[in-house]
């Protein structure tokens, strides 16, 4: 623990910190451009100068290890000469281009030419040009404006695990290229947006459509996917313009997916505006209050055995409430929300959750991926573990397809009934887990949407006990890719026989009326027989056998509660209005329960939050109690099946965006181009 | 003593005397009064009448979407959109100016980075409705082209002081 002196104050900081983030510490911010908290330390920008007694020269603070009597001023008139010398050599090549240039106003060389620059430049030479580099349909490139801090070129190894960025000539000829022309091979590239300073990467999106300073920020959550990332709308009039991650270390740190971010084109396209009444075979526009007639003519003296929903991936906690108390006001207690029929088992939280945390990932020593297509389901936690796997040789062993991960990994095979093995101790992997002192198992819905998921469920439930759990830690983790699934498990949306049951009964007629709440991922061609209703946001696939579809808000336009994979309840805020004629699903949903003659007990969202029992408080992380899960069984050896190659098209918003339908035409070609048969 | 001095000056009547000669005086210097419209008087380089949007020689629009008019706008009366032109350039797709909300005051001129907005010295553009003052980016680079001579001379009078 050295003991340092800056600025004529006494800091004592970790071992190992360097004299930036002591100076940090003791509450003195140094500019910088090339140090970033999450990256390793490259010293090349040479912002961060700072004095140093007893040194000949001003040394780069971000590089230099803090030391015992170490006697450092920030504020001197050395310091500021050096400053001013580093502004002016960024800004000899820099072109001052800030009006056309999209970082403009929230851009770190702006700011910090205007605090530590001086006010003119002595270079009167030609600045170099530089050549674009295509980076595929999210990043816009202007590589003259670069500064070279090679912040996305650490990202992309470090962090998004594909080496395709780096550096190349020397001096004043050096850029920064993808070696590969085109797209970045990473669901996590859009964040060197984030991470470059200057204006060289921006978004392709949101180029040139808005400036930073119209924008209001709404904080929110992410449905992509269920990892619950914290994010940022950023809204200019009634429009999402662009989304930006906000930071939380337990969910995301700072990162989001290329889905998250720039999937947000999809939320006006394609969506429901307004109800429909299907007539003859054909969707007629129709008001709210015909589309509920039509709803309570169909439904009424139906028995409760004969209406059953279904819950989509991206509903929030408040309106499957809603929903499942209007069925259960009409006798009627099917409604599921494992639209992929996972084998979750709502009674017991410890077994649908995950129990050890994303952050646990910082400290566990072992981790088990069991059927889980992380890469594709969840960027974030891919991203979590390859800097684990990369900054301190965190050792993962998988079960399962590991054809897309990008870190080293123990490829234990594809073979299910290996798992049956594991508990008598002497499998490599058991060894593994009896040896490390905070293992996960983190188990996919690979494994589970299978039909003996509950049986590979149970049999890691047990070797979870076994091995993993101890007092302070419980190693049990289930990564879900549907961001409504854990708050749907909470609320106990699950039925005997699942989604499948639903279907096979209304193939039979045996069910009059399903109501789908966003449920897209399903054969709805077997919902030809039954009066559907469909209350959704998008003409997406549920629409396509609806009888009456009613237009919900989209996650940008509601406030709704959602449980991430950890259980951890989070909240979107509203940041606009919904299209056209859109309402809130829970306000639909109570609107016509009163046409139903069967009025729920809530006029507002705050009266229906407080009859959700919630499993915690909004925004941590609440434990579990361990209990007994899944139904022990045989376990199939049919291998797990792989990533579907789906990401940027899984959900209803993704698939009608443009950018995302972009990025599945450029991979496609890159694809086509590799096995020679392209052109 | 004060007091006589008062009542001698009312009884001499000469606050009234001063008066008529002072007009008496104007009365046979030259008319300061023009017959507008058909006389006009000067204008400083720096008048601020109504906006224009210019285009460099070339006929490109200089405007580059950089919004900055729009942001130091007092009044908030400009409104500008922008996307990517086809030729990949930041152009604006929708310049209005709510010339009923403007207060003159020259801020989006002072602000423009490449002389795009100006205030040409035209403050000749009355209206009978109030349709007429909302311009938009056709009618301001029409201004823009009507004016430029005039706008191009004024910059370059007033250039030797910025």
């Amino acid at each position: 623990m050295p003991t340092l002196k800056i600025d004529g104050k006494d800091i004592t900081v970790e071992a190992g910190k360097t004299v930036l983030q002591a100076c940090e510490e003791a509450g003195i911010s140094v500019p910088r451009f090339c140090y970033h908290e999450r990256l390793s330390i490259a010293g090349n920008c040479r912002m961060c100068l700072v004095e140093m007694e007893r040194s000949p020269k001003p040394i780069a603070s971000c590089a230099m290890p803090a030391g015992e009597g170490m006697v450092i001023h920030t504020n001197t008139e050395t310091v500021k000469k050096a400053r001013e010398g580093v502004m002016e050599f960024l800004l000899i090549n820099h072109p001052l281009d800030c009006p056309i240039c999209d970082q403009g106003g929230e851009c770190d060389l702006q700011d910090q030419a205007v605090s530590f620059g001086r006010s003119r430049n002595r270079y009167d030479e030609n600045k170099r040009a530089v050549t674009d580099k295509n980076m595929g349909p999210l990043i816009d490139t202007t590589m003259t404006r670069c500064i070279h801090c090679m912040r996305c070129v650490r990202f992309s190894s470090e962090l998004a695990g594909v080496d395709d960025m780096g550096a190349l000539y020397r001096g004043e000829n050096s850029q920064i290229v993808t070696y590969l022309d085109g797209l970045l091979d990473s669901e996590m590239s859009g964040n060197v947006i984030d991470l470059c300073p200057v204006g060289a990467l921006t978004s392709k999106p949101y180029s040139f459509t808005a400036r930073s300073w119209e924008l209001t920020h709404h904080t929110s959550i992410d449905v992509m996917d269920a990892v619950g990332s914290n994010i940022s709308v950023d809204v200019r009039g009634n429009t999402v313009m662009r989304i930006n991650p906000v930071i939380n270390d337990d969910v995301n740190e700072e990162w989001i997916s290329d889905k998250t971010r720039f999937a947000y084109d999809g939320l006006t396209k394609r969506r429901l505006d307004r109800p429909y009444i299907k007539k003859k075979g054909k969707f007629v526009e129709a008001s709210w209050s015909d589309a509920f007639v039509a709803i309570q003519r169909h439904l009424r003296g139906l028995k409760g055995s004969e209406i059953a929903a279904i819950v989509g991936d991206q509903a929030d906690m408040e309106s499957m409430k809603a929903l499942k108390d209007l069925l259960a006001k009409r006798r009627s207690n099917r409604v599921e929300c494992r639209q992929d029929s996972a084998a979750h088992d709502a009674a017991n939280r410890a077994g649908y959750i995950m129990n050890s945390m994303i952050k646990g990932l910082d400290e566990a020593d072992y981790v088990l991926l069991v059927g889980a297509n992380i890469r594709c389901d969840a960027p974030v936690i891919n991203t979590r573990i390859l800097k684990n796997v990369k900054g301190r040789g965190l050792s993962v062993g998988v079960i399962g397809d590991t054809s897309e991960l990008n870190f080293r990994v123990e490829d234990h095979g594809n073979d299910p009934s290996i798992i049956t093995k594991l508990s008598n101790g002497r499998h490599a992997i058991s060894k593994k887990l009896k040896a490390a002192k905070k293992p996960m198992i983190i188990v996919g819905d690979a494994a589970l949407c299978r039909s003996d998921g509950a049986a590979i469920l149970a049999e890691l439930s047990r070797l979870a006990e076994q091995y993993c759990n101890t007092e302070d830690w419980n190693g049990f983790n289930v990564l879900h890719t549907a961001a409504s699934r854990v708050g749907g498990l909470d609320l106990g949306l699950t039925t005997e026989g699942g989604v499948e049951s639903i279907l096979v009964d209304a193939e039979a007629g045996d069910l009059k009326a399903v109501i789908l709440l966003g449920a897209d991922e399903i054969d709805t061609s077997r919902l030809a027989k039954t009066f559907t209703v469909y209350l959704g946001t998008h003409g997406d696939a549920g629409v396509s056998r609806a009888n009456v579809i009613l237009p919900a808000a989209a996650y940008t336009e509601k406030s709704g509660t959602y449980a991430n994979t950890e259980g951890r309840l989070q909240r979107t805020e509203r940041a606009v209005p919904p299209l056209g004629d859109a309402r809130e699903d829970w306000a639909i949903l109570r609107a016509l329960s009163d046409k139903l003659n069967v009025t729920l007990p809530y006029n507002n969202l705050s009266e229906l939050r407080a009859s959700i029992d919630f499993a915690g408080d909004l925004g941590v992380f609440t434990k579990a109690e361990w209990g007994d899960f899944g139904k022990s069984g045989d376990i199939d050896s049919t291998s797990f099946v792989g990533p579907d190659g789906r990401f940027y098209q899984s959900n209803p918003i993704a698939r009608a965006s443009e950018t995302m339908a972009e990025c599945v035409a450029v991979r496609c070609d890159t694809q086509q181009e590799a096995t020679g048969t392209n052109g | 003593m004060s007091v006589i001095v008062q009542a001698a000056k009312s009884l001499i009547l000469k606050e009234f005397l001063a008066a008529f000669w002072l007009t008496t005086k104007y009365f046979f210097r030259p008319k300061v009064t023009i017959n507008y419209p058909y006389e006009k008087g000067p204008l400083s380089p720096r008048f601020r009448g109504e906006h224009a949007l210019r285009r460099y020689p070339n006929g490109e629009e200089r405007c580059i979407a950089c919004k900055l008019c729009e942001a130091i706008c007092p009044a908030q009366a400009i409104t500008i959109e922008a996307e990517p032109r086809d030729d990949g350039s930041r152009r604006t797709t929708r310049y209005d100016i709510d010339m009923t909300k403007c207060i003159y005051c020259g801020f989006c001129q002072e602000a423009c980075p490449v002389d795009a907005i100006v205030e040409g010295p035209n403050f000749e553009f009355a209206a009978e409705t109030r349709e007429e003052l909302m311009y938009d980016k056709n009618k301001l680079l029409a201004n823009g082209e009507r004016w430029e001579r005039e706008i191009a001379a004024n910059i370059a009078a007033d250039a030797p002081y910025r």
